[in-house]
């Protein structure tokens, strides 16, 4: 091994992706080999060295930003189960893939915790789903189901209560169609089962230590005596949430004080779950695309646009792909940065309402919001729930005119022509609503005083914890997918990365207001192409085709949707010619992954500033819970 | 200083404050009366209050709105299709739909167990329905179209949640009111106003489809043309006269032969399945009427 390590390079950590796999070869010849199935990349590592080849990956070769963790069941295919790990270098470049995999009867796979402490949630949803044990995870236990759950969801012998048919679409619809409610197959609704070994009465017990078991958490002062000098006080739990205005959701935390400063914090979540992967297993490749518009509600183009882009990476391994044609590219990105800006003016406002300002800014944030989603409505259809991507194109090309006509009683009309809308929109209103917020907000001293230094996240920090988009960025990581990785037509347009170094909640602020401004600066190049390309085809290949077959094998996509990196990891597998629904759909959540730090950056700081720090992280429960 | 950063933020506050007041002078009282004044107010142009006084107000929804779908039909008053249905029962709006909440029942012939093109029963539970606007997408006969009617509180949705063919059947004219450009874009990509089925016979009989040029009521003019046409001719030849009065209908009535593998069928079997079709249709309104 030491004569071949000399032929290395000396800077392994700049090794083109074949030459880091190369280089984990040599080291590890005996534990990792290539993935040499149809449509796959990467290698597979025995997982007895999986820690030491992640370590070897994430110091050596310098991919020290774990994108995403998550499992796959080959049930009837080769019946074992999988991890799957996306690991990027922060300087930028594709993803090193690598997967381990183990017996589907015990799965067990060593945790990369202490490599990517950001294989924290990702671990923990893998064990919740799929049933996977992690030895050495120091914390593992479900993180979106409650303990009552019977059985891992995920996994392909698992049926839900009102399981119909594997794979949609169902039989029953046509051409037989007899309606029938699902309440009606199951009219007392009782179809709760609950696993074997769960103390039934545990459910009925109210009290406090019923309340926290399982967070490892309890009210004991005893433990802690206070000095002589200090005011004596309590270690206390407090529960924030589920139900509490500030957490943007269902999301509950629970905190530990001592006096008013937080000891331990931790996230529980799940509340808005709904198996949003097993619905997309058992949709077609098609039917997802709605069902993407309801994880982040916020932004739901992006959404579209993350999905679009990872299913055509496997169609594209197919002979009859054809890539969007350039208007449909134009019309994409015109699509995401206005989300982007949506998103954005949204959370600058939410930040607002967790400080105290109560509304005031977000009112007006939200008023300059509807005049996007006046836009995206006339385009699409519908506000937020956009459904506007399609695979190869788009679902329509911009309206000439953006129009309403009156069907109701009482309806008022308007009627804009588009162009002259969005130049207006982009030159003059957004920039003059971003330096109003900007003149209103920036300076205040109140938001100074409760922002400046709170929330504190290092850049060492938020990398290892997987975090993405602006909280990453205020951290001082320049890493922004549309560069790091790009897709559509971002090389061409000329803007820059934000980066702000404090990594405080100021400055999670202040890059939000950067990000809007950088978008206006690419939607102030978007307009001329717009003009450029009028009348060019929005959709390359046949639009009929409604139930599209896709070629066997995986991909990952992923785009910087305004909360973070939101990724979709896709398997096609089963049948032969191509399956119509995805064997495996995950769903790489910014939502859910940039919580892994909110315990840390909480630890220390006062109760009243959680809000605040959740707050600026951004979240949305419909993409944390799925 | 301290507190200049919230005297500011207070500026702010009261600037919007104001603004809102101004516009109320700007337009002297009648802010609320003119469609121009709307437009301004509802605009890119705005300041202030942007609300609006829903239900004395509605903003109309543009025209790619999309809520519940609806089936298209012919309008009632349509010379020679009046109230048939648009639906063929392909089930491809059944299957790309993603919360599959449409049931089609199939039309089929009683006598020869093949399918007819036209839904027997056709329903959507619009509580699960997610309005995603696939069907209308992809449904290859422009016949189930996505509505405008976002009114649809009800007390009960065990009763009134589940759409059924009656209550689904809008007629075209009504997807001409709130949808002119799109119903045009697409009337020209099947080449004329008309069903795409009819169109085909129309090219078999050597009839011209309405071109989209003209106004899309000149379709049902030129259908009663054509039926008074056939009337005069049948007249005129002094045939028998029941014969004679569904000629017409014969010919537009949807291509059964279409579907069928044996390919063109003889007139006097088309003629003899329209009326099996029709007695089964009325059947079943007596049937529903009950």
């Amino acid at each position: 091994m030491t004569e071949e390590m000399t032929l290395v390079p000396e800077r392994a950590d700049t090794l083109p992706i074949e030459g880091a796999i190369d280089y984990l070869k040599r080291k590890f010849p005996d534990a990792v080999k290539d993935d040499t199935r149809q449509g796959y990349s990467g290698i597979i590592v025995d997982p007895a060295h999986l820690v030491e080849v992640a370590r070897t990956a994430c110091d050596e070769l310098g991919f020290n930003y774990l994108s995403s963790a998550t499992a796959v069941d080959y049930l009837g295919i080769d019946d074992s189960m999988e991890m799957v790990y996306h690991a990027y270098r922060i300087s930028g470049g594709g993803a090193l893939v690598f997967k381990a995999q183990t017996d589907r009867n015990k799965p067990e796979i060593p945790s990369l915790i202490e490599v990517y402490p950001g294989a924290d949630f990702q671990e923990r949803e893998a064990y919740d789903l799929y049933g996977i044990h992690f030895p050495g995870h120091p914390n593992l236990k479900r993180i979106l189901l409650w303990d009552g759950f019977d059985g891992h969801p995920m996994r392909k012998d698992w049926k839900e209560a009102y399981y119909e048919q594997e794979t949609k679409p169902f039989d029953s619809r046509w051409p037989k169609g007899y309606v029938r409610r699902a309440e009606e197959l199951n009219v007392f609704g009782k179809n709760v089962k609950y696993p074997a070994d769960l103390d039934l009465a545990k459910l009925s017990d109210m009290s406090e230590e019923a309340l926290y078991s399982g967070m490892g958490l309890g009210v004991d002062v005893s433990s802690f005596p206070a000095q002589a000098d200090e005011l004596q006080t309590d270690r206390l739990v407090v529960n924030l949430g589920p139900h509490h205005p500030s957490t943007h959701g269902v999301f509950r935390m629970v905190v530990t004080l001592e006096g008013e400063t937080i000891v331990a914090l931790e996230p529980v979540m799940g509340y808005l779950h709904r198996n949003h992967e097993k619905i997309g297993e058992r949709n077609a490749w098609n039917h997802n695309m709605p069902f993407t518009d309801r994880l982040d509600y916020i932004s739901s183009m992006s959404n579209n646009l993350g999905y679009a882009l990872a299913v055509e990476k496997l169609l594209a391994m197919g002979a009859r792909y054809q890539p969007p044609t350039y208007r449909a590219e134009v019309i994409r990105v015109l699509m995401v940065e206005l989300t982007r800006i949506v998103n954005h003016y949204w959370a600058i406002g939410f930040l607002l309402n967790d400080l105290g300002a109560f509304f005031t800014p977000a009112l007006y944030a939200i008023a300059e919001r509807e005049k996007i989603l006046d836009f995206f409505e006339a385009t699409a259809g519908s506000r937020m729930m956009c459904n506007y991507m399609r695979f190869q194109g788009v679902a329509k090309d911009l309206p000439e005119r953006i129009r309403s006509v009156a069907s109701h009683v009482n309806d008022k009309v308007r009627d804009f022509n588009t162009m002259d809308y969005l130049t207006e929109l982009i030159n003059e209103r957004i920039p003059r609503s971003v330096d109003e917020l900007d003149r209103y907000l920036t300076d205040s001293e109140i938001i100074k005083e409760r922002t400046i230094g709170v929330g504190y996240l290092s850049p060492d920090m938020a990398i290892a914890y997987s975090t993405s988009g602006p909280l990453l960025r205020a951290s001082g990581v320049p890493y922004d997918v549309r560069r790091a990785e790009p897709y559509s037509i971002y090389p061409e347009l000329d803007f820059d990365v934000c980066v702000r170094h404090n990594g405080d909640i100021y400055d999670r602020y202040l890059i939000r207001l950067d990000e809007m401004r950088e978008s206006i600066r690419i939607l102030k190049q978007i307009l001329p192409r717009l003009e450029k390309t009028q009348g060019e085809s929005v959709f390359a290949g046949n639009k009929a085709i409604y139930m599209p077959r896709v070629p066997i094998g995986e991909a990952y996509g992923r785009v910087e949707n305004p909360k973070g990196e939101l990724g979709y990891y896709l398997v096609s597998q089963g049948d032969p010619k191509g399956p119509q629904n995805p064997w495996r759909y995950h769903v790489r959540a910014p939502s859910f992954i940039n919580l892994t730090p909110l315990g840390a950056m909480c630890r220390g700081q006062k109760v009243a500033d959680v809000v605040a720090i959740l707050g600026s992280i951004d979240i949305v429960l419909g993409e944390t819970d799925r | 200083m301290y507190g200049m950063g919230i005297l500011k933020g207070l500026g702010v506050t009261f600037k919007h404050f104001i603004r809102t007041y101004l516009d109320d002078i700007k337009y002297a009282g009648r802010k609320y009366l003119r469609q121009e004044n709307f437009e301004a107010r509802q605009g890119l142009k705005a300041d202030g209050a942007f609300t609006v006084m829903y239900p004395e107000e509605k903003i109309a929804v543009p025209e790619r709105f999309r809520f519940v779908p609806f089936l298209v039909v012919e309008d009632p008053d349509h010379p020679e299709r009046p109230g048939e249905d648009w639906c063929t029962s392909c089930g491809i709006c059944a299957k790309v739909c993603p919360p599959q909440c449409i049931w089609i029942v199939r039309g089929e012939d009683p006598v020869t167990k093949r399918p007819v093109p036209q839904p027997e029963a056709f329903f959507i539970d619009i509580d699960i329905c997610m309005n995603c606007g696939y069907c209308a997408e992809f449904c290859p006969f422009d016949a189930i179209k996505m509505d405008h009617d976002y009114e649809l509180a009800s007390y009960d949705r065990t009763r009134n949640h589940i759409h059924d063919k009656e209550r689904l059947s809008k007629p075209f004219s009504y997807w001409m009111s709130i949808a002119p450009t799109t119903a045009r874009e697409e009337a020209a990509a099947r080449g004329g106003w008309e069903h795409p089925d009819v169109i085909k016979e129309f090219k078999k009989s050597n009839r011209t489809p309405t071109p989209v040029t003209e106004d899309w009521q000149q379709a049902k003019m030129n259908a009663a043309a054509f039926v008074e046409a056939q009337k005069a001719a049948a007249q005129a030849a002094a045939a028998a006269p029941p014969a004679a009065e569904t000629a017409p209908t014969v010919q537009s009535a949807p291509p059964a032969a279409e579907s069928t593998p044996s390919g063109e069928l003889s007139p006097e079997e088309r003629k003899r399945r329209r009326e099996e079709a029709l007695a089964r249709k009325k059947a079943k309104q007596e049937k529903a009427a009950e």
